[in-house]
């Protein structure tokens, strides 16, 4: 049994309310963050190695000790619920089910970086999880733990829920600033980096909801204490969301030691691919994340185990490995067609782009036609490569990072499935009622060294 | 002329006072959902000129932000929206199914409304809720884990509204 140091108490009943979450403990590490001097925390957040969950995998400590701190200048932290990663659910859950380990982390957090007030940008769909962490800031607030004076420590701390309004964009952190500013949600050029210049062109931290989170462990049990759960670099645990072809989706903490093969297999976790069918492909940590074939998603190029952290998914680079990213995992199973579920998050990103740069404005749809044909047969061989093309020409060329998220899944795809896409050219109209099936996509790697 | 009840106003302007002074701009995107329920589930020009003057701001400037959220419908739309979601968890899991079958059922296609103004059907873009596929979005909450038989059920529940 993974060590759980978040969802531990989700399934006590009532834990939503205050008085179930004070009495599981709740709230200790706000009295006990609010005795220590603020660059104390950041050096234990530092220690522990909790690296952003949102998808970069950032180091959060770091992050936190770039916040510059101009003098007679307010800063600002603000936490990005703005979840829209395709197969990404677990910040909502996390918010649903323990409203309050996200109001204690972000108490903290605030004290930490000095930010009177602090906003929770939520993902405008979600909106009767506004409700519950309204409710939750309203309790703590009744229990001095936010508003003024807090625990007569002279800090004064507002915590505020705004909602967006239907943008995947949004979750890019200068995006989400300018949205929050009552804006379009177009990324802004860096430098300067929100730590400079941010909300309301102040010094400003956006973290996601479950880094933010996990700060609370880290100060109770303290940051080396923190730092011993998972392997390496990978510190902590981690909260997946596990969807597609599997008997159990849902979302599940793991700390980081576990094989990809336990996970999709064992009974604690995904339980296995329904129907007896066998597993095709993996994206392991939100769409954007290079899609795996099964041979190279349970084992490495080397052949070695792979495990589900961030060192061992990217084991590879992008030639033979993934990434953690969201810790959105999707599977899919035989019956799948990869140009279909490629030609569906293709759609995805034209849909979501904002428009500013031309290579992912322009690019992003002229990828959802190529793909939209090869899928309905009309496709022809150059077109494999023209989508090559165009996927190279967006990555790196934008402003933000939604062009290249834009442009892996269609690289990967191509890269690992390109018999696949051969195959729809070539039997154009087969490709219309039958599926490619597994084909050898599990079949053992022969390694060339 | 549009107005919110002073009850709204009052909301409107706690809202106006999470931000710092001058910064009432901020408060654009959560008034536009309150314009939104409040004046017929869509946002007319009248209802952004009117949020405009609320914030004190240009209404080129309510427009912009109002064109580039999807959750902001700037034509009328029926009194229940189905907004199924269509990206890759959803379709794994057989949404292109029940869109059709909400198609057939209610006999309009993608983003039309039927005869009656009760119901209209949207596709959307991934909203978090890819292990409980298929799903939609139906007012301010999901519907999760759909079938034929659950859709007959929604549109009934929504027909006794």
């Amino acid at each position: 049994m993974a060590k759980k140091v978040l969802l531990e108490k989700a399934h006590i009943k009532g834990i939503r309310a205050y008085d179930v979450y004070k009495a599981q403990g709740g709230y200790a590490s706000v009295e006990k963050a609010l005795k220590m001097d603020p660059a104390a925390i950041v050096e234990e957040v530092k220690k522990s190695g909790l690296r952003g969950r949102g998808g970069a995998g950032f180091p959060t400590g770091m992050k936190w000790s770039f916040l510059a701190k101009p003098e007679g200048v307010p800063r600002y932290l603000v936490c990005n619920a703005d979840e829209s990663e395709p197969g990404t659910f677990k910040d909502r859950y996390l918010m649903e089910f323990l409203p309050h380990l996200l109001i204690e982390g972000l108490i903290v957090s605030s004290f930490a970086l000095g930010s009177n007030s602090t906003y929770i940008y939520i993902r405008g769909e979600y909106a009767w999880i506004v409700n519950i962490l309204e409710q939750a800031i309203e309790e703590a607030k009744q229990h001095g733990y936010l508003g003024k004076n807090i625990l007569n420590t002279g800090f004064d701390c507002e915590i505020y829920v705004q909602r967006g309004a239907g943008a995947y964009i949004c979750g890019e952190e200068t995006a989400l600033i300018e949205s929050l500013e009552g804006k379009r949600g177009n990324p802004r050029i860096k430098p300067p980096f929100p730590a400079i210049k941010g909300l309301w062109d102040c010094p400003t931290v956006v973290n996601n909801v479950e880094t933010i989170a996990a700060v609370v462990p880290i100060i109770n049990m303290g940051g080396e204490e923190y730092a011993k759960i998972g392997v390496g670099r990978s510190t902590g645990t981690k909260l997946l969301s596990a969807c597609g072809n599997i008997n159990k989706p849902g979302v599940y903490e793991i700390d980081m030691t576990i094989s990809v093969e336990e996970f999709i297999f064992s009974d604690e976790y995904c339980g296995g691919i329904p129907n007896g069918k066998r597993l095709k492909a993996c994206i392991p940590g939100g769409s954007s994340v290079p899609i795996l074939p099964a041979n190279l998603l349970l084992k490495t190029a080397k052949g070695e185990t792979r495990y589900m952290n961030y060192e061992s998914l990217s084991d590879g680079g992008f030639a033979t490995g993934s990434m953690m990213g969201s810790g959105g995992f999707i599977v899919l199973d035989e019956d799948q067609c990869i140009v279909r579920h490629t030609m569906s998050l293709a759609r995805f990103y034209r849909h979501e782009s904002c428009g500013q740069c031309s290579p992912c404005r322009e690019g992003t749809g002229w990828m959802e036609k190529i793909l939209t044909k090869i899928e309905n047969g009309k496709g022809q061989s150059s077109d494999i490569d023209l989508l090559w093309d165009i996927q190279r020409k967006i990555e790196g060329n934008t402003i933000c990072p939604l062009g290249d998220a834009a442009a892996w899944p269609v690289a990967a795809a191509i890269r690992h499935f390109r018999d696949e896409f051969e195959w729809h050219v070539n039997n154009p109209s087969l490709c219309l009622t039958e599926n490619y099936g597994l084909a050898h996509y599990a079949d053992e790697l022969s390694i060339v060294s | 002329m549009l107005k919110f009840s002073d009850d709204k106003l009052k909301e409107v302007k706690k809202i106006i006072d999470r931000y710092p002074q001058g910064k009432q701009k901020s408060a654009l995107i959560p008034l536009l959902h309150m314009a939104q329920s409040e004046f017929g589930g869509w946002l007319s020009p009248e209802s952004m000129d009117y949020v405009a003057s609320l914030l004190s701001i240009d209404p080129i400037e309510v427009y912009e932000v109002a064109t580039f959220y999807s959750m902001y419908n700037l034509q009328p739309v029926g009194k229940h929206i189905f907004e199924v979601c269509q990206t890759g968890p959803c379709m794994l899991n057989g949404s292109d199914n029940i869109i059709n079958y909400i198609k057939t059922k209610l006999n309009i296609g993608v983003g039309e409304t039927t005869e009656d103004g009760l119901f209209t059907l949207k596709t959307v873009e991934c909203l978090g809720a890819c292990g409980y596929a298929p799903m939609m979005q139906l007012g301010d909450h999901y519907r999760e884990h759909l079938t034929k038989e659950k859709v007959d059920a929604i549109i009934e529940e929504c027909r006794g509204k």
